[in-house]
């Protein structure tokens, strides 16, 4: 795959020119709207989601916010899960609301609390496939019916199941994005997003999403759904959301995905299995409180895990540690093996404490929401040896309890 | 704009300008199962190029309301009556597939009506298979799967849209899905079904696909030597979705044929 590491495209003439502004023909322009290298990777993580287009971006949470912004004006609200990872729900909780879009956090567990936090200005529902840290399923089939009877799209963030364990939009989500830096890239190179439209969402019959059905004056009055049909969300996404704000994914970027992109039907299937056998040391040692993992039958979502994620509930989980702070202080600094970084989804094994990094702007009471204590440690299992991971853990919660 | 013909609402995308008497007009008819979106690019080029433009939806289909015809002269008869309630007299037809079919019945049984006809991906006779035929019927997503797959060139689950960030399967797929059950198995019969007799006297151009798997190039010979002074153009790399997958061949042949 070539890295077209280039700004911008020669015109044939300036008629050319003038038609590719206006959409008359197609190609590239400018690479903060399409890159021909990333343009590869939009297109593979759409055929492999099933959907009918993708937009990468320079991050996840660039994806998140394209998002919601091509969905949405100030005045709209959202319901979304409220086990989201930090970053997540940060930018709802916060920073969307001084743009004037607020978010309803509801516990993902019980569908019907999406349906009852739903009001007239409501114009999205999101949650996370695999919630974070606790690993809350989301349960999909559930929750898009739920949206749909609203006329409302569901947008999941994949990022923990990638194609490979789950496969959103044929259970009923509409829209979702990755954060390609974690297992989509999978070496923990790039930073980079994808955000992927199933095409199934009807939003001239919904009626709620004027930036989709109504003429938009800064694009000649072009009404997107009119013109382009399934497209429209991409359409709008790509010559308003990358346009404007632009946090467009670089060339170099979406070549380093790609090579991940490879290989991930390769090392996922061996993420899981390391998984598997790590949570089941965990579980059966004595400084080990409990082990949160959707596969384990003591874990709330046990039985709708063996449903919607048959391949196994991804690489990143949590555990508790006993002794609290200071034994998980203790177990974190005495790890070889794993790096201690904020980070997910790399062929490395990672390991970090949320309530004092990546959740550590939530409140007390936001992170029991989530299912955050002083001892929890998530871990990210990468595609060392197994048994070397292992070992290296057994000699950390040792010193730990010490 | 929506329309209102036998009663019920047609639309006809008209690339954001109003129809207007003494602008010359093209009217684009869309393949089975699909609608005015797929000329997309195409349709855009000419309304802002001084064209009156009717990218129109078939009955059943898109924005237009159903149910969906069931026969080539019933549709080519329904299109001079969208003509009629857009105040338009004459058009050039651009057609895809089965909507070469009404271009073509169009223009021999309303030569008054037709301009010139652009019929790109055609065959004549427009056979079906019984498999195909047979998985509509059952509004099975077996023939959304054939559709799919056989509208395209081998390559395109490769990659490489010219459109970037789109997945021509994805998108075929999600159109097809939002049919009324019937809708395609009334379109691919109605092909099938089509029996053409009548004398094409306006200028025609053919717009083909060499890898096309659905219409091949040969498959348009006997049509073709039945107009009198038709012209086609073969682009190499592309399948039966030459809008899709030739954007540029297929508008700068329609340009120049339509000058």
């Amino acid at each position: 795959m070539p890295i077209y590491q280039t700004t911008s495209y020669v015109f044939r003439d300036t008629e050319h020119a003038a038609s590719l502004f206006n959409m008359e023909r197609a190609g590239h322009v400018y690479s903060r709207i399409s890159n021909p290298t990333v343009a590869v990777l939009e297109e593979r993580m759409a055929a492999l989601e099933g959907g009918v287009g993708a937009i990468a971006t320079a991050s996840g949470q660039a994806a998140l916010h394209l998002a919601i912004a091509t969905l949405m004006d100030a005045g709209s609200h959202i319901v979304a899960s409220g086990s989201l990872y930090g970053g997540s729900h940060n930018l709802l909780a916060y920073t969307l609301k001084r743009f004037g879009i607020e978010t309803t956090f509801v516990s993902p567990r019980v569908p019907e609390n999406f349906r009852k936090a739903i009001r007239p200005n409501t114009r999205l529902l999101f949650g996370e496939t695999l919630g974070n840290p606790g690993l809350d399923v989301l349960d999909v089939p559930a929750v898009s019916a739920i949206a749909h009877e609203a006329k409302l799209p569901l947008l999941v963030d994949a990022t923990f199941t990638t194609p490979y364990l789950m496969k959103p939009f044929a259970l009923g989500a509409d829209l979702l994005y990755h954060s390609a830096t974690k297992f989509l890239g999978g070496h923990g190179v790039a930073i980079a997003g994808v955000l992927v439209d199933s095409g199934r969402f009807d939003w001239e019959a919904s009626g709620k999403f004027a930036t989709l059905t109504a003429p938009y004056a800064g694009f000649h009055d072009m009404d997107f759904e009119e013109e382009s049909g399934t497209r429209a969300f991409l359409l709008r996404a790509r010559r308003e959301g990358l346009r404007d704000f632009g946090a467009c994914m670089a060339p170099m970027t979406a070549f380093q995905i790609l090579q991940g992109v490879e290989t991930l039907h390769l090392r996922m299937p061996r993420h899981v299995d390391s998984t598997r056998k790590i949570v089941a040391f965990l579980s059966r040692h004595s400084a080990v409180e409990r082990v949160i993992y959707p596969e384990l039958p003591g874990h709330p979502d046990y039985e709708l895990a063996k449903k919607l994620l048959p391949l196994g509930c991804g690489a990143v989980f949590s555990f508790e540690i006993k002794g609290g702070r200071g034994a998980g202080k203790a177990f974190i600094e005495s790890l070889r093996i794993f790096s201690h970084l904020a980070n997910v989804g790399d062929a490395k094994s990672l390991v970090i404490h949320p309530a004092t990094t990546t959740h550590y702007r939530m409140s007390d009471a936001d992170l029991r929401k989530a299912g955050i204590t002083a001892g929890t440690v998530r871990l990210s299992i990468g595609l060392e040896d197994p048994q070397d991971l292992i070992d290296d853990l057994d000699r950390a919660l040792a010193i730990s309890q010490k | 704009m929506t329309l209102e013909v036998d009663g019920k609402a047609a639309f006809a995308y008209t690339a954001n300008h109003p129809v207007e008497a003494g602008k010359r007009t093209v009217l684009f008819v869309h393949g089975a199962g699909l609608d005015h979106s797929w000329f997309g690019l195409q349709s855009r080029y000419f309304g802002y190029h001084g064209w009156n433009v009717l990218a129109v939806d078939m009955p059943g289909h898109g924005r237009s309301a159903g149910p969906a015809l069931t026969s080539v002269p019933a549709m080519a008869d329904w299109i001079t009556r969208l003509m009629d309630a857009a105040k338009v007299q004459k058009a050039s037809i651009v057609g895809h597939s089965m909507g070469t079919l009404i271009a073509v019945d169009l223009a021999a049984r309303q030569s008054a009506r037709v301009e010139r006809i652009a019929l790109i991906a055609t065959a004549y006779p427009m056979k079906v298979s019984d498999a195909f035929l047979d998985a509509a019927k059952r509004n099975s997503y077996d023939a959304f799967d054939m559709s799919t797959i056989w509208s395209h060139a081998p390559r395109v689950p490769l990659g490489a849209n010219p459109n970037p960030g789109m997945w021509m399967y994805g998108d075929t797929q999600a159109r097809l899905e939002r049919l009324a059950s019937g809708v395609l198995y009334a379109d691919l019969k109605a092909c099938n079904d089509f029996s053409f007799s009548g004398q094409v006297k306006c200028p025609a151009l053919f717009i083909l696909g060499k890898r096309d798997v659905m219409t091949p190039p040969r498959a348009s010979q006997s049509l073709q030597e039945q107009i009198p002074g038709a012209r086609s153009v073969v682009i190499d790399f592309s399948g039966h979705s030459l809008m899709a997958e030739a954007p540029d061949a297929t508008l700068d042949a329609l340009i120049e044929f339509l000058k």
